[in-house]
Formats: C-alpha cells, sequence, structure tokens
C-alpha cells in the first residue's frame, strides 16, 4: 500500500500544486523578458521607420536652418556628423593613450600594493561618476577660465569631457584582457633576455590587442552617444568647419543637434531630430554588434 | 665554432639607453595610471571650491527650500533632490523585477540557447541606444501613449498624495518609465553574470535532493548568486540618479514642489542641464553645490556596491 502510493507520487501530475507553481513562476519570467525586450523593438522600429525615411542627400549634407526661419524644410544634419566625429575622435585621442598605459601599469608593473589597489578603486569611481558631472567639471576648468586661447565653449572641451566618460573602460579592459594573457608567454620572453618593455610592446600587448580593441570601441561608441555633457562644453554650431582653428568654438553634434530640435515647435526640426536619431543610432548599433562579433571570434579562437 | 658563431650566444650586459628605456616607459605607464587617480581628485576638489560660495550662504536651508530665482539670488534644490530621490528609487523597484526575472529567465534551461543569447544581445543593445534618442521617443512617443492610462490612475487614485495632479504632458512619472528602460540592461547583465557564476555543484545537488526549478532558484541559486545581483542593483541606482538626458526631456522642469508623481518636476541633473549654459554669478556656484550634492549621492551608492560585492559574496 505504503508502495504503491509512492509510485504515485513519482508519477508527473501536471495540475499538482508544486508544478502549477512551477508553470507560474517561468511564464512570469518569460513574460518579464519580453517585456525587458520591448522598448529596444519599439524605440528601434519607431527611429527605422520615422528617421531612415527623413535621410536623404540633402538631410546628410547641408548645415541645418535656423529654427523656424523655414517651416517646411530644416535644413540638414551635416555639420553634426562631422563635428560627432571629431569630438569622438579627440576624446579618443586623449583617453586611449592614458587609458591603455594605466591599464599596463595596472596589469603588468603593480604588485597589487596599496597604490594600485587606489587607482582600481579610483577606475571604478570614475565609472560611476554621472556624466553630467565631467561636463560640469570640464566647464569649471577649461570653459570658465578660457584656458583655450580664450575661447570659452569648443570642441576640444566636449572632446575632454567626453574622454573622461571613456576613460575607465579604456582602463578596465586593458587591464583585465592582459590579466588573461597566459603567464607562460611573459616568462618565455623574459627568459630569452627581452627587458620587461620588449615584453610588454612585443609579446603581451599584441596578445592582448583584439580584446583591447573591441573595448575601445565600446567605450567610443557609449562616449560618442552622450549629450549631457556635451551641451555646455561644445554647445552647438550649426556651420561646417572652415579649418582647423574652429575646434576652439562651438561645434554641433548630432546628439546635442536631438536635444536641441526636438525641443522646438517647429514640425521641421523635430523631423531632423529624427533623422539625427537613425544616424546615432545606426552608428552605435553596429559598432557594438560588430566589436561584440569581434570579441566572440576572438574568444573562440583561445577556446580552440 | 666559428668565432662569430659564438657571438649569438654570449650574454650581453644591457646597453644603458636599453635601460633607461625600460625604465622610462614604467615611469610613463605610472604617470598614465596616477591620472586617473588626479583627475578623480581634481573633479572634488574644483565642484568642491566653486560650491563653496553657495555652501557658506545657503547651508543646508539649500536642500530643505525650494525656491530657485536667479534674480533675487535666492537657492534651494529641494524639489530637484526630491525629484532625484523618487525617479530613481521608483525606476529601481520597477527595474529589480523586471531585470532579475530576465536574467533568470535567460540563464536557466528554460528556451533553446540561441533565443536566450539573442534576448541577452538585445537587452545589451538597449544599453547602446543613446539616451537622448531614448528621450526623443519618450516625450513623441512614449509620453501620448500611456497619458490616458495616467489620467485613469488619477481618476481612481487622486486621493493619494503621489497621485494627486492631473496628468497634462511631461511629468515625473513617464520619467521614472524612461529610467527604468535605462538602467535594465546594466541590472540584467550583471544578474545574468552573477547567476552564471553560481557553481554547477549547487544546483546538481538542489535537484538531486528533488528540488524543483524555482524552488531551487530561490533557495539556493539566488542567495548564492545575490552579492552580484545587489551589487548590479546599486550600480543601477548610481546610474539612475546621475542619468540626464532622457530625463531632462521627459521630466517637466518645473522648480515648483509637489509630492504627486503625476505632476511635473525636476532632478538635480536635469537642472544642471538646464541652466548650466546659460547660468552666471551666484548661480553657477549653486548649480556647483548640486551637483556636488549629486556626486556625493552616485558615490555613496558606487563605494556601497563595491563594498556589497566584496562582503555579501557567499563562500561556498
Amino acid at each position: 500500500m505504503t508502495i504503491s502510493k509512492l509510485k504515485a507520487n513519482l508519477i508527473y501530475d501536471p495540475k499538482s500544486k508544486r508544478n502549477l507553481t512551477e508553470k507560474l513562476f517561468t511564464s512570469i519570467s518569460a513574460i518579464f523578458s519580453i517585456i525587458a525586450i520591448l522598448p529596444l523593438v519599439l524605440v528601434l522600429a519607431y527611429i527605422l521607420i520615422k528617421g531612415g525615411s527623413q535621410i536623404s542627400w540633402e538631410t546628410l549634407i547641408l548645415e541645418p536652418e535656423p529654427p523656424g526661419d523655414d517651416l517646411l524644410s530644416a535644413g540638414g544634419i551635416g555639420p553634426a556628423i562631422i563635428g560627432t566625429f571629431i569630438i569622438s575622435s579627440i576624446a579618443s585621442i586623449i583617453s586611449i593613450p592614458i587609458g591603455v598605459g594605466g591599464g599596463i601599469y595596472l596589469a603588468e608593473y603593480a604588485k597589487g600594493g596599496p597604490f594600485s589597489r587606489f587607482i582600481r578603486f579610483g577606475t571604478n569611481v570614475l565609472a560611476g561618476v554621472p556624466s553630467i558631472i565631467a561636463g560640469v567639471f570640464i566647464y569649471a576648468v577649461i570653459v570658465a577660465t578660457k584656458v583655450l586661447f580664450g575661447s570659452m565653449f569648443s570642441g576640444i572641451a566636449g572632446g575632454m569631457a567626453l574622454s573622461i566618460l571613456m576613460l575607465p573602460t579604456v582602463i578596465k579592459t586593458t587591464d583585465e584582457s592582459l590579466k588573461l594573457v597566459s603567464d607562460d608567454l611573459r616568462r618565455g620572453s623574459l627568459g630569452i633576455g627581452a627587458s620587461m618593455f620588449t615584453t610588454v610592446i612585443r609579446i603581451t600587448l599584441p596578445a592582448a590587442f583584439r580584446s583591447i580593441a573591441t573595448g575601445i570601441v565600446l567605450g567610443l561608441a557609449r562616449a560618442a552617444g552622450e549629450t549631457a555633457p556635451l551641451i555646455f562644453t561644445a554647445l552647438f554650431s550649426r556651420y561646417y568647419l572652415t579649418g582647423f582653428g574652429d575646434l576652439f568654438y562651438e561645434m554641433g553634434s548630432l546628439s546635442v543637434l536631438i536635444y536641441n530640435f526636438a525641443l522646438e515647435p517647429y514640425e521641421a526640426q523635430n523631423e531632423l531630430a529624427w533623422a539625427a536619431s537613425f544616424i546615432l543610432v545606426v552608428l552605435l548599433l553596429s559598432m557594438n554588434i560588430l566589436s561584440k562579433l569581434v570579441s566572440d571570434i576572438a574568444s573562440g579562437d583561445s577556446n580552440k | 665554432m666559428a668565432d662569430d658563431d659564438k657571438d649569438k650566444f654570449l650574454l650581453k650586459q644591457r646597453t644603458v639607453s636599453e635601460k633607461f628605456i625600460d625604465e622610462g616607459f614604467k615611469l610613463f605607464f605610472l604617470s598614465m595610471a596616477s591620472i586617473v587617480a588626479i583627475i578623480v581628485f581634481a573633479i572634488f576638489v574644483v565642484i568642491f571650491y566653486q560650491s563653496l560660495d553657495s555652501i557658506d550662504s545657503y547651508g543646508m536651508k539649500f536642500l530643505t527650500t525650494s525656491n530657485w530665482n536667479p534674480v533675487t539670488d535666492e537657492y534651494g534644490a529641494f524639489t530637484a533632490i526630491y525629484g532625484t530621490l523618487v525617479t530613481s528609487f521608483a525606476s529601481l523597484i520597477i527595474a529589480v523585477p523586471l531585470g532579475v526575472g530576465t536574467a533568470i529567465f535567460i540563464t536557466e534551461d528554460i528556451i533553446p540557447k540561441k533565443i536566450r543569447g539573442l534576448i541577452g544581445l538585445m537587452v545589451e543593445l538597449l544599453a547602446a541606444i543613446p539616451s537622448v534618442v531614448l528621450g526623443l521617443w519618450a516625450i513623441f512617443v512614449m509620453e501620448p501613449f500611456i497619458r490616458p492610462f495616467l489620467n485613469l490612475l488619477y481618476k481612481m487614485f487622486g486621493w493619494i498624495p503621489f497621485l494627486s495632479t492631473q496628468p497634462i504632458g511631461p511629468g515625473i512619472a513617464p520619467a521614472i518609465l524612461i529610467l527604468v528602460v535605462m538602467i535594465l540592461p546594466i541590472i540584467t547583465s550583471i544578474s545574468r553574470d552573477s547567476l552564471k557564476q553560481v557553481p554547477a555543484k549547487l544546483r546538481e545537488a538542489a535537484y538531486g535532493i528533488g528540488a524543483t526549478r524555482w524552488t531551487a532558484m530561490f533557495n539556493v541559486i539566488l542567495p548564492a548568486a545575490i552579492s552580484g545581483i545587489t551589487g548590479g542593483v546599486l550600480l543601477g541606482l548610481g546610474r539612475a540618479m546621475g542619468e540626464t538626458m532622457a530625463v531632462t526631456m521627459i521630466i517637466g522642469n518645473t522648480n515648483t514642489f509637489s509630492w504627486s508623481i503625476l505632476s511635473p518636476g525636476y532632478t538635480i541633473s536635469a537642472m544642471l542641464a538646464n541652466q548650466f549654459g546659460e547660468a552666471d554669478g551666484s548661480q553657477v556656484s549653486s548649480l556647483m553645490y548640486a551637483a556636488f550634492i549629486l556626486m556625493l549621492l552616485t558615490l555613496v551608492v558606487n563605494i556601497f556596491a563595491q563594498w556589497v560585492v566584496k562582503r555579501l559574496s557567499l563562500k561556498y
């Protein structure tokens, strides 16, 4: 009798309380994941349709018109595209040497003492600093003091603000990618008499190059979409650069253009904001997907 | 063996230039690392120093009053501080179950691996959409869509102080929703990583004694992963507090205080984004004071997150 009871318990009963709770929680978590990916689908679909339909040669090349001047055509976003590229390049030029250098120090030279622990802590603190604080800082140091040849808002100041946001990502990825390089490589190189510097430059850095590069691209993609630090460092300009000297003056960028034109009461300006969003999102998503593909291939190689 | 052949195997002393380069680059890397520390310090010192004027003249009153008037030089940031705290904590309350639930769904064997990977990728890509674009979408698509629901909420629960104003457009509630979208990826991806790191032995042991998937989840796997998940949640909170653009575009930007989340409001970061470009005199100092408060808030949350991850991790 007891045995038959036990046997009965071993049969899967879909209506038992235990199995119903299982199903309930599973469906809750499934619903939650659908809700979680819903915004991406909705935002992407809307931007691709609404923004994509605005794209034409004129929008890509022309300068934007002053708000309200021409209610039918707001011009284009050409200068803002160039501006985004320039400001992100300035940010990379500053943050890549500092970040990779600092990462090399942490991974190769530091021996886990208080200094390296402090630097790692500082990197984490910097990673948590809100992006607008980076803008406030650059405003106080560069813009308000007019140290750059007496000019206030400038593309360079904007690049500096973005570089502060990129820096922690670059350091962390360099540090972590170098740590993954096998110690045998280092010992081999040092064992045949190479100096520490040669070992780092010729052996460990190339071995970690791909993952460092993907980290940098991800950091850059995050920085290029930032707006908050730019609205009072680079400000905005409707005109194309005319020469090198324009780097020291206000510079437009896609993200600030979206912000400014989204809040305009004119339809034409709002549509330009959608067009700029389309370009920015396509740019950033392809950077993200590409770097993920590259890092997947890289990790696939090391597994074999 | 010829002499020149032998030379190849002789140990050579490093030349001075080689040593110099070696040492020089070590110093170079060291200084690059120090720059990070210098920047962190500089951010604190500069913002604190710039806000001294305002701290002197307004002191704690700055935190508890909410009149913001550049003409009469009266500044109080209570509305912005309230907005920052309400938006970030409310968005956390919604985003944590969503994020952790999604993380569980894509780490457990519920659906095929490829779909799991795809969901994970999509959530991560959500993080790649710039804040300003989400703000644009929130203004033109999300807010008009949810307004009827908020109106319904007001009609049914208007007697609760938090829901006591008629929603007329931008406001705290849409800002909370857009913040949920922005912190969801970080909570999901960190929770997923922590769940993946739970040793297989623990799962096997739990299933071995007859636990179902969700009993094992609640009693074994989640407790083992709790440190990482809490860390991720706190990082999300820090992100939400500092998030600027989407919130600025949708929150309504008014310094008039109201308890209601259906009314327009302000956050510290929105205030900075709105006013910094055109501020001068004591307004700059007051904005710096607000920035300083925001920095302290996010710093405390972030350091607490790091401490939790170190301290709470179970030793299995």
